[in-house]
């Protein structure tokens, strides 16, 4: 009988292939017959799992096959470049690749890739860079680091970034995004040795991520806005987004994400610390992918927020100033690294000042920088990098004149940093044009837009500073003093990358039109849309202003170098005056005090450590959240009714009552009669359950009052003896006081229970889900016992996790209980058996121990015969619980008490003499045998714990309910079983070790008096 | 009924409560299970209090709310009770082992 469990209904997964564009126009849904466009979207899913599947494998590799993990890696990237090499035919029609899982549907999450010219052109990009930082870092890495974890690390984050510049639900890129920023912080601390590497991943994992969360909740917000969290209905609702009163905060939000993500001032201080990492992560993560990050997503959210006065100062006043600062810093750097870090600053300052524009023609030269900066940033990284590896240092006071000993490497950074100073002929020169044009272009009347050619003139002056800088100081000059190695070429292949990216840098540079042009043109008209501007890609553009602008620069800088030298060739790190300012100190200053400071001291104000205090709290909060919800929602009690009612259940109850207060009366000076008292409320509220026609619920309740009674008598053995009561005048004020406000507690929280129970029980009863059940119970669990169909069959779910739940309570206690160590005044034997002992002692004819074996003896004969009555009764509840009250708990219960009676009647070593018992195997085998019942509906093609119900006739028994619920009911009896058992037992225990350990407490005391 | 059961469920949880405030664990242990009946009982309550009606129905029928009893708050219960057993077990194991450990049965681990 098919049947859907009600926590049981995983959503169907629905896959939908489709590809529609042009891009924000209307879905149209899936294309039948439309073969080679499924297989497209089916590769974009593999594009984005085939490097995280990787990185996995790359994980087992062991340590010293280094290699191994690297051509691993390698060919995985290559895979990847592949695919995304094939789909560009399908971008490049402008046509937009989704691929959809539906995921929670109810949340609007779903796992959806969606790649356009835009995402096509980040995707190539990860891979191609990713690829040739494989094979740098092939060569670079040392065979003494753990290599095969940085492969894998690697992987992972390159199908972070895959799937945070393909996702096509903001969700999702939220996930991805946290990723990347999770997996830069494992990768910036690989040689966790090392604790500036520790302090750099730590910093740039808070700032990032903190950053990340706010960006989050940008996202959802504009889901809020939108109605969808989906990026093709995001991208359509400009003007929606644009017009919301939360557009504010929302912009402000996400730009915390982009700003701190893409190092933008003041959030850039994080990315020259992350220079600790390996060099081919920061030719990686620090060049072309995750500081990208945050350039994407403004990219990306552009057509959709872009253009507005908000935008244009927030976005153009970060930008602005990075692109100085970050350049200014650059020059005053002395760490190869830290210059190139503060390059990438000023570069993506670059990138934020082009979007804060809002002109179509600036997001253009914003896209096409992106590009340009990842290639020749990652070629002077690697550089960077083969320079560290050759000398031993990245220090630019000792560097110089490296070109005779490394003259490929050194024309190859040399071309490089002319790209990266925007020399002509070179791609970085073509988009600083770009920029500069842009730059003179009045898009606002305002400060800002009239300040913004003077500074990037001033920034691109100070990039020709720092690029000539990085070159003249290394590769020129007199030859090197104190190096550690005589440097000289790396192997060939090690060049191989660099050489590939410069000579994109070139081509780009020469012919861009023919290179680049078509690739950036559907990046750029799929962001754009139909707001894609007329540009050209063309080297001379005649004599104009941008170009007066660059010769400026290109002169200025050249100067201001040849100025600087003298002081730079010996100066200490930093810029002078800012280096006093310096962002880590502060973010520091500003941890410390947040996360130690102010937590200690309302840790030491508001917190305690005393358990009374935080009782009071919690039962405060509930009687005041209960109370101010009642009375402001107009709870009215109901009118009490003193008619109808039982004697004898009136009676029963004041029994109850009495127990009640008695046991809260003897708790602390007569524990036993407390315990006694404890069991008269229980009892009571078994006989209740009985009236109130539940016979199920009484059966479990006194079998459950039993073992309870057994359990807390086998504690009492251990606590310490408490002395009477002391005179009651000597009770000080406040404690009277106490007891005062603990009094008013208690009658508070009676008063408001009994209000609220009695004011429900006496309304009407309204339709519930309970009918469901009772229609049901027969027709589809195949029991009359409604109670048990519902435990076993329709929740049978929440039955798995219960008994799952006593199971770990059961070993919980047995583990607690094999390390107990009872307090010496516990050890010696009770009173009773000493007065016993005594007497056997005193009869010449009785050996020691007679009077304790013979004690209760009638009782314990019957006490043993009891077993196989009990463990009948324990099988007839079994089997009749599907149909009538009892059932897999009643039964395991009774059976349990059937071991724990042997144990009181015989004594631990007489049981255990006779009677082997595995508690432990007893619950594996429930646990066990209850999810394969559940995994078994697998087989036969129906959802988990899905049950098949049938009767069977049997001879003698007769007719008996068979529903595969039985076997799952069998496990809950195991388990059950074997948990109450297994803490009974444990418990029982202590008392065989008490013994031993008081030998050892007297020879203890013996070696102490001598 | 109603009356009584509910005055029932509110001395057992002003026991309970009032317990729960005390210094010595023996008194919380003991408190905890007199608020594990009142909060059973009042959950079995809220399927509303039904004297002689069939919890069990007829083989082959189909039942219903008017004539039989509210399986739901039963059901729940039953679980209720037998956590509410392994929750009695592992906080008098906690602490046994707390005055094992501490030589002291206040809350606190010291007087």
């Amino acid at each position: 009988m098919p049947f859907r469990g009600a926590l049981l209904a995983p959503a169907a997964a629905h896959k939908c292939c489709s590809i529609h564009g042009p891009p924000r126009s209307c879905h149209f849904g899936k294309i039948k017959g439309n073969g080679h466009i499924e297989i497209a979207a089916t590769l974009l899913l593999i594009l984005v799992l085939a490097p995280f599947a990787g990185s996995l494998v790359a994980i087992c590799v062991p340590a010293h096959k280094g290699t191994a993990s690297a051509w691993l890696s390698g060919s995985i990237a290559l895979f990847c470049l592949a695919i995304s090499a094939g789909l560009y035919p399908i971008v490049a029609a402008h046509k937009v690749l989704r691929y959809d899982i539906n995921w929670l549907p109810e949340l609007g999450l779903n796992f959806s890739l969606r790649m356009d010219g835009f995402a096509w052109m980040f995707a190539s990009l990860i891979t191609a860079i990713g690829l040739l930082v494989v094979i740098y870092a092939r060569y670079y890495m040392s065979a003494n680091d753990p290599v095969p974890r940085f492969f894998a690390l690697f992987l992972a984050f390159m199908g972070a970034m895959l799937g945070m510049v393909l996702s096509g639900n903001l969700i999702l890129l939220a996930i991805f995004w946290e990723l990347t920023s999770i997996i830069s912080f494992l990768l910036i601390g690989y040689w966790h040795h090392n604790a500036n590497a520790r302090d750099g991943a730590r910093m740039a994992l808070t700032v990032t991520g903190t950053g990340g969360l706010c960006m989050f909740v940008g996202l959802m917000l504009i889901g809020h806005i939108v109605g969808s969290y989906d990026l093709d209905v995001v991208l359509s609702s400009g003007n929606l987004i644009r017009n919301d009163p939360l557009y504010t905060p929302v912009l402000i939000l996400i730009l915390l994400g982009v700003l701190t993500k893409s190092a933008q001032f003041p959030f850039h201080f994080w990315l020259p610390h992350a220079m600790a990492a390996p060099t081919p992560v920061s030719a990686y993560l620090h060049s072309a992918t995750l500081v990208k990050a945050g350039v994407f997503l403004l990219i990306r959210l552009w057509p959709v927020m872009a253009g507005t006065d908000q935008w244009f100062w927030l976005v153009g006043l970060a930008g602005l100033s990075t692109l100085l600062l970050g350049a200014y810093f650059a020059i005053f750097q002395q760490d190869l690294k830290g210059l190139l870090a503060y390059s990438t600053i000023s570069h993506l300052g670059l990138i934020t000042v082009l979007l804060s524009l809002g002109s179509p023609l600036a997001a253009v030269a914003a896209i096409f920088h992106t590009m340009n900066h990842a290639t020749f940033k990652a070629s002077l990284f690697m550089a960077a990098g083969i320079i560290d590896h050759e000398t031993g240092t990245r220090d630019m006071r000792k560097l110089s004149g490296l070109f005779k000993y490394m003259p490929i490497t050194a024309t190859l950074a040399m071309v490089a940093s002319a790209s990266m100073a925007g020399v002509p002929l070179l791609n970085g020169f073509l988009s600083k044009e770009m920029f500069f044009a842009e730059a003179i272009e009045t898009h606002k009347y305002n400060l800002l837009d009239t300040l913004t050619p003077y500074v990037a003139t001033l920034a691109s002056m100070f990039a020709v500073t720092y690029s000539l800088r990085f070159i003249y100081s290394v590769f020129f000059g007199p030859p090197p003093q104190d190096l550690l190695k005589t440097p000289h070429e790396p192997p060939h292949w090690m060049l191989a990358p660099i050489y590939f990216l410069v000579f994109s840098c070139l081509v780009v540079g020469v012919i861009p039109a023919l290179t680049i042009g078509p690739f950036l043109h559907t990046a750029v008209q799929s962001v754009l849309g139909e707001a894609t501007p007329v540009y050209s890609l063309a080297v001379w553009h005649g004599w104009n202003l941008p170009l007066f602008m660059s010769l400026i620069a290109l002169v200025g800088g050249i100067g201001l170098f040849f100025i600087m030298r003298p002081y730079l060739a010996t100066s200490i790190e930093g810029p002078p005056f800012f280096r006093r300012l310096e962002g880590q100190r502060i973010f520091e200053r500003v941890l410390v005090t947040l996360s130690w400071k102010w937590a200690r001291s309302i840790e030491m104000r508001a917190g305690t450590r005393r358990l009374q205090p935080q009782m009071r709290i919690l039962v405060g909060v509930a009687l005041l959240a209960g109370a101010v919800t009642l009375l402001s929602q107009g709870f009215k009690p109901a009118n009490i009714i003193l008619r109808n009612i039982d004697p004898a259940f009136a009676l029963l109850w004041l029994v109850g009552m009495v127990c009640a207060v008695g046991a809260a009366y003897q708790a602390k000076f007569h524990r036993l009669a407390a315990l006694v008292l404890l069991g008269g409320a229980g009892l009571v509220t078994c006989i209740t359950f009985v009236w109130l026609s539940a016979p199920d619920l009484a059966a479990t309740q006194l079998l459950v009052e039993i073992v309870t009674t057994v359990l807390i008598l086998l504690g009492l053995r251990w606590l310490p003896k408490r002395i009477e009561d002391p005179d009651d005048q000597l009770m000080t004020i406040s404690t009277r006081l106490r007891r005062l406000r603990d009094l008013g507690f208690a009658v508070f929280a009676g008063l408001g229970m009994m209000l609220i129970s009695y004011t429900i029980m006496s309304r009407e009863m309204p339709e519930t889900i309970s009918s469901y059940f009772l229609e049901r119970a027969y027709g589809e669990g195949g029991g009359t016992n409604v109670v048990n169909v519902i435990l076993v069959d329709f929740r049978g779910f929440d039955t798995l996790g219960e008994i799952a739940v006593l199971c770990i309570v059961a070993l919980t206690v047995f583990a607690l209980l094999l390390r107990f160590r009872p307090a010496t005044e516990s050890l010696e034997a009770p009173e009773q058996q000493r007065v016993q002992n005594a007497f056997d002692d005193d009869h010449p004819d009785r050996k020691k121990g007679d009077s304790i074996a013979e004690y209760l003896l009638v009782p314990s004969v019957i006490m043993r015969w009891m077993f196989p009555v009990i463990g009948m009764l324990a099988a007839f509840l079994f089997f009749r619980g599907h149909d009538l009250p009892g059932g897999g708990f009643a039964a395991g219960i009774a059976m349990s008490i059937a071991f724990i009676l042997q144990y009181m009647a015989g004594g631990t070593r007489w049981v255990e003499e006779r009677l082997r018992i595995h508690p432990l195997r007893w619950m594996a085998i429930g646990l066990i045998v209850a999810t394969a019942t559940g995994l078994g509906s697998w087989v036969f093609g129906y959802p988990f714990l899905t049950s098949h119900a049938q009767y069977v006739s049997l001879p003698i028994i007769g007719k008996i309910p068979l529903a595969s619920a039985i076997l799952f009911d069998l496990g809950v009896f195991s388990l059950v079983l074997g948990a109450t058992v297994l803490i009974l037992i444990a418990l029982a225990h202590q008392s065989v070790r008490a013994p031993r350990a008081q030998i050892r407490a007297a020879k203890l005391a013996a070696k102490e008096n001598t | 009924m109603e009356l009584v059961l509910s005055a029932g469920i509110g001395v057992l949880t002003a026991s309970g409560v009032w317990l729960l405030f005390r210094p010595r664990t023996y008194q919380v242990i003991i408190g905890l299970s007199l608020l594990s009946y009142a909060v059973n009982l009042f959950i079995f309550g809220m399927g509303r209090l039904r004297v002689d009606a069939p919890p069990v129905l007829e083989p082959g029928g189909v039942g219903g709310l008017l004539t039989h009893t509210d399986p739901i708050p039963q059901a729940l219960v039953l679980t209720a009770i037998v956590i509410g057993f392994a929750m009695t077990a592992l906080f008098l194991v906690v602490l046994l082992a707390s005055r094992g450990f501490t030589g002291t049965d206040h809350v606190d681990g010291r007087e």
